[in-house]
């Protein structure tokens, strides 16, 4: 018994687009399987999971606010991967942002600095990412060192970068030795959207990003010269496009992009410096970017059904006892299914049994 | 016995996981395959060993569970990137984070249990030797299985026929198959080899070094073990010193810690991460590109048919 | 040979009604074949016709879809080319199926079915290598030999099989004339020992050199079986192409005018950890003029056409100098806009992104006129397209179709023509007719003299003589990374060519040694 497999002569664009939903349903009901063998209702976890979220206003927000780092990171990491270039290590450029971001808002603590601090903060934490991002893709270029795994270690080395910072230098004085810092001032807050609500500023950024980007992928060179540079590397020498160019610049933007979550996440949801800000969203951003087919709008989608899973893990944990790492699980599973997919939406798949189609 | 005798000793416990699962993934590379799902086959393989071995009380059962659980995982791997023909290093990433995800709900219920030790196993004549015969011959199991699969595999590659036709497989996988030598099914083999490497050496920092489970204590081992690979240049035998001085990487920095030079633990944490990134970028300075990297590496294959 | 045919059992092989359809292509239309004993038996046919899909059919390397193959007689089916081997064929493909890291011995063990060890492979090779004429050094990695040696290492891997019947699919395409000659050798001493030979060209000289009976293929169906050496290069030309025999017209005589392209010295190291080096090259291209630059692959063609496009750079700008302009560390981006084109060897990939469609191509070399302050103008590039594949003739299955999804012809032809349209001064084409079926060459060929014709400066690197004996004004062979002094076409001959190709002449003349 083997596989067989076929480059498709055309690609119908129906076929394009339902593949993530096809891939998502089989990696719900792999999810619900793993559910059941655990002895539990799949039935009751699917309610908490998705319906229960959906259907309480205050989740909603919390869809959004778990979305925005997510949509921010993938959109970011669309170019690396149109590019076919592999940052893996977006949850550490997302922390490298936070801390460069806060920084600011450290020092200028308890003065009576303006209004110019939290833009700053912003544009400190999209350099610190980038910077961050650009160590990988500068031995990349330089050396011709695999970016996979530098960008991949570069991720233990900034937790453990804030994890010094949180329990040393930042800590709250006065925090009875919680290894945290103290609490932002209103002025290095980012504000919420809504007087009440908990959906802060990054949503918006999170927004101007993708409407950027589906500009950019679309409409100009430097998109095509991305595409180019991805579908075929050789092309993309022969069009006159520096292929070293074209992987610093999207290292920065992607790492960019990811510092830029870290400190809106720092600044407008946690509010302060904590040994670890993220549950993972640099590499569930990995997800979220194939989920939406590296397409900006794909990616909000994809972002918010991600997010849901963040949040339905959460309530799934309360209700059901049914631990975090569930969900964590359940990514790996959907990036496989959607990368899957993916294959077949270019190849088509017989299974062959020996002697059967011979 | 001395103190540094104690962190000599150490030292090969913490070689030996990393030796065993890059031996593993050298296998699948060699055949053309990259698989980075070595982190969460491994810790798979750590959470299921340590799950059996408490269930059962038997370490063997424990270092059988968790083989297979590396071999299983391994075996999704290979029906997503050779039946589909998907993207390897974004399958084996999922796996990563899949096996994360799954080892960590499989050992929940077994955080806090302790296993013995394992007993060690003296060579005869051989463990006589002063100080070194201390060291290696009177090692357990496991790391005199280290050094003979390093020995075998090396024959393997070099010796056997077998090994040639993975090797060709690796090298051209169209010329290969244009041979009518089996791609697909040399490359699901190694996988699946790789696969069980990655969880035995998580049975082993379960049962042997740590004796316990946490969560996510494989602790980036699995992508050490990758790149451990890249700074051997796919040779077996480079693979044993770089598992050597990587693993004495880690001792070192723990004693150091431990012995409170001022320096902050964290960035002695960060040692072997930096030692990585250091190494890969030594090794591409010496010799421009990857050297030794099989010619179809990460290359989906698609008979022309 | 023909009583012998005659009063022997049946044939070797046969094929019945063999044809192959991938979607609505027919690439085999019911082939019918038959190949006797110590037969050497040509299977002709013009790029595209169904040869080489016809042998991997037969070699178990695709399965056909209808027909039938009799080995002595008896029914078989052929399901891998281990299957193959072990009836007894043996095929040499024009890909060779090598491993560049590997030794010599270890490419030829990894093919080996049944019990060895590498000890024995060697002795096997010595023996093999004596008996035939095929030297080979068995330690050697693959990397460092001549294609001519690497064609070697396929045989001898035929050979230790003890095969009935060798396939061979366009083996000279690679070698020089006199190691052709040598090919031939080996091959009339496998027939006289009994072996079968198929052997697929297109090139007739060498058929009728060789063969007694020919099977010609036109566009997967069999035209005719004949005699090769009973009928002229002009009847076997008509069936091959059908009517589409013709000669290009260069009726405007050849007046070179200004110097358009000039490689002064150019020394560039390999790019790759395999690549060939380039030592000490000097060209000079005028207007108006068709240069071409013969050579056996992997003599450094390819690393010439990097230099000349600028994909990479010279370490002085006066190595290249275009339209006056010393541009040897100028990007290809850069040389565009000195007005010079260029066609790389490799068409998908290279020249054209395959999963990119049409118009999106055109921006790989027209980003200058089609972008305008970083915003792509996408009706221009539609509009150019369309354009391009109007005048170019290029036959495609949509308004704007994907590049992968045209046949190679096609694609050469728009490849070509997005390079023309532009009028450039200087043209480099790199084979500009490898692998296209006879009407596309013959356009393309004529509209690169047209080009020169109008007065600019054309650089046609072709491993095709023929093809350059044809539309070149002057010629120079590259043999390891050095050219040959540059000559008016009229005073090259077919065997000089081929002892600059094999070397020879730079040791015996030494006019430009290094």
């Amino acid at each position: 018994m083997r596989f067989e497999l076929t480059p498709r002569t055309s690609v119908s664009p129906v076929a394009r687009a339902l593949a993530p939903v096809v891939a998502f349903i089989t990696a719900f009901l792999i999810a619900g399987f793993v559910i059941w063998l655990m002895g539990r209702s799949p039935i009751a976890a699917f309610e908490v999971y998705v319906l229960h979220p959906l259907s309480d206003p205050w989740s909603l927000q919390e869809l959004l606010v778990k979305a925005t780092p997510l949509a921010l990171i993938a959109i970011g990491l669309s170019y690396c991967f149109r590019a076919s270039l592999w940052n893996i290590g977006a949850e550490g450029q997302y922390v490298m942002g936070a801390i460069f971001g806060s920084w600011l808002a450290l020092k200028t603590h308890g003065t009576d600095a303006g209004f110019w601090v939290l833009p700053l903060m912003m544009i400190l934490g999209i350099i610190g990412g980038a910077l961050y991002g650009l160590i990988p893709a500068f031995l990349k270029t330089r050396f011709g060192v695999n970016e996979i795994l530098t960008s991949l270690m570069l991720v233990y080395v900034a937790q453990l970068t804030l994890d010094y910072l949180a329990r040393g230098p930042w800590r709250d004085p006065k925090g009875f030795n919680f290894p945290q810092s103290v609490t932002f001032d209103p002025s290095a807050t980012l504000p919420s959207i809504m007087e009440s609500g908990r959906v802060h500023y990054g949503f918006v950024f999170a927004l101007i990003a993708i409407a950027i980007t589906a500009v950019i992928l679309g409409r100009t060179l430097f998109g095509y010269r991305l595409k180019l540079t991805g579908d075929a590397p050789r092309a993309a020498r022969f069009a006159g496009f520096s292929s070293k160019a074209t992987v610093m610049a999207v290292f920065a933007i992607s790492g960019g992009l990811a510092g830029l979550a870290g400190i809106t996440e720092v600044s407008g949801q946690i509010g302060q410096i904590q040994p670890s800000i993220s549950p993972g969203y640099g590499f569930t951003a990995i997800t979220v970017a194939f989920l939406g087919r590296l397409n900006p709008i794909g990616i909000l989608v994809a972002a918010l059904v991600v997010a849901l899973t963040f949040i339905g893990g959460e309530s799934a944990q309360i209700m059901l006892k049914l631990p975090l790492d569930l969900t964590q699980a359940f990514q790996g599973i959907l990036l496989l299914c959607v990368l899957s997919a993916d294959a077949m939406v270019s190849y088509r798949v017989r299974l062959v049994t020996r002697g059967g189609a011979k | 016995m001395s103190i540094l005798e104690a962190i000599l000793l150490t030292i090969v416990t913490a070689s030996t996981p990393l030796l065993i699962a890059a031996l593993g993934e050298l296998i699948t590379e060699r055949s053309g395959v990259l698989n980075l799902g070595v982190e969460g086959m491994m810790a798979m393989g750590a959470a299921c060993s340590f799950a059996a071995a408490v269930s059962f009380d038997s370490t063997i059962l424990g270092v059988l569970a968790g083989m297979l659980a590396g071999a299983l995982m391994a075996a999704l791997f290979a029906l997503v990137v050779l039946g589909f023909a998907a993207n390897q290093v974004g399958s084996g990433l999922a796996l990563t984070i899949f096996g994360l995800g799954l080892s960590g709900l499989i050992g929940a219920p077994f955080v806090g249990a302790r296993r013995d030790p394992i007993p060690h196993v003296d060579v005869p004549v051989l463990s006589d030797i002063p100080f070194i015969g201390r060291l290696f011959f009177e090692q357990d199991l496991f790391v005199y299985a280290s050094f003979s699969l390093t020995i075998l595999i090396a024959i393997y590659l070099m010796r056997t026929r077998s090994g040639l036709t993975l090797r060709s497989i690796g090298e051209n996988h169209t010329s290969a198959n244009a041979l009518g030598l089996p791609v697909l099914r040399t490359r699901l083999l190694a996988i699946l080899f790789g696969g069980a490497c990655a969880g035995l050496a998580g049975a082993y920092l379960a049962l042997v070094y740590t004796r316990f489970w946490s969560p996510g204590m494989t602790n980036g081992r699995g992508w050490i073990a990758l790149a451990l690979v890249v700074f051997a240049a796919w040779r077996p035998g480079w693979l044993l010193v770089g598992a050597y001085i990587f693993g004495a990487a880690t001792v070192l920095q723990l004693h150091a810690q431990a012995a409170q030079f001022g320096v902050p633990s964290q960035v002695l944490s960060a040692v072997p991460y930096l030692a990585t990134i250091i190494a890969l970028l030594l090794l591409s300075i010496r010799h421009g590109r990857a050297i030794g990297a099989p010619g179809s590496l990460g290359a989906p294959f698609v008979p022309d048919r | 040979m023909k009583a012998d045919v005659s009063s022997s059992g049946p044939p070797l092989v046969e094929l019945h009604g063999i044809s192959k359809r991938y979607g609505d292509l027919l690439a085999n239309d019911g082939i019918d074949l038959s190949i006797e004993a110590g037969e050497i038996h040509a299977l002709l046919g013009e790029n595209g016709a169904g040869k080489s899909t016809l042998v991997k059919i037969l070699y178990g390397v695709i399965e056909p879809s209808a027909g039938e193959i009799r080995w002595e007689g008896k029914p078989v089916i052929i399901g891998s080319p281990v299957e193959a081997r072990t009836l007894g064929l043996g095929m040499v493909f024009q890909h060779f199926s090598l491993f560049d890291e590997m030794t010599v011995a270890e490419n030829i063990a990894v093919a080996l079915s049944g019990e060895w060890n590498l000890a024995t492979v060697r002795s096997r090779l010595t023996e093999i290598s004596s008996t035939y004429g095929l030297a080979l050094d068995a330690d050697r990695a693959v990397w460092t030999l001549s294609a001519g040696e690497r064609q070697r290492i396929e045989i001898v891997r035929c050979l230790l099989q003890n095969p009935r019947l060798l396939i061979l699919d366009e083996p000279t395409s690679v070698l020089t004339p006199q190691e052709a000659e040598h090919l031939f050798v080996t091959l009339d001493k496998l027939s006289t020992e009994g072996c079968s030979i198929l052997y697929i060209s297109h090139k007739l000289e060498e058929v009728r050199r060789l063969c007694r009976r020919a099977t010609i293929l036109r566009a997967g169906r069999v035209v005719a079986t004949i005699d090769p050496r009973a009928s002229t290069a002009r009847e076997i030309a008509a069936l091959m192409v059908g009517n589409e025999v013709g000669e290009i017209r260069t009726d405007a005589p050849h007046v070179p005018q200004g110097e358009v392209l000039r490689v002064d010295h150019l020394d560039m190291p390999p790019a790759g950890l395999h690549g060939q080096a380039l030592r000490d090259i000097n060209l000079v291209v005028r207007a108006g003029e068709v240069v071409g630059i013969a050579g056996v692959a992997g003599n450094g063609q390819s690393e010439l056409f990097a230099a000349l496009s600028g994909e990479r750079l010279a370490d002085r700008a006066e190595a290249v100098t275009i339209a006056g302009k010393a541009c040897g560390m100028l990007g290809i981006e850069g040389r565009r806009r000195l007005s010079a084109a260029f066609v790389p060897e490799e068409r998908l990939g290279h020249a054209a992104a395959p999963t990119h469609r049409l118009s999106e191509n055109t921006l790989i070399s027209h980003a200058s006129t089609e972008v305008r302050s970083g915003f792509i103008l996408l009706s221009a590039a539609k509009r150019l397209a369309r354009t391009i594949i109007k005048s170019f003739d290029v036959r495609t299955p949509e308004g704007d179709p994907q590049a992968r999804k045209l046949s190679g012809g096609n694609l050469q032809k728009f490849v070509i023509g997005r390079e023309i349209i532009r009028k450039p001064k200087l043209l480099i084409v790199d084979q500009p007719t490898w692998g296209v079926d006879a009407g596309a060459a013959r356009l393309i060929r004529q509209s690169l003299v047209d080009l020169a014709r109008d007065g600019s400066a054309v650089v046609v690197v072709s491993q095709d003589l023929d093809e350059l004996f044809e539309v070149a004004d002057q010629m120079a062979v590259i043999h390891q990374g050095m050219l040959s002094p540059q000559k008016p076409i009229g005073e090259w001959t077919k065997e000089a060519v081929g002892l600059e190709m094999l070397g020879v002449a730079q040791a015996q003349g030494g006019a430009h040694a290094v």
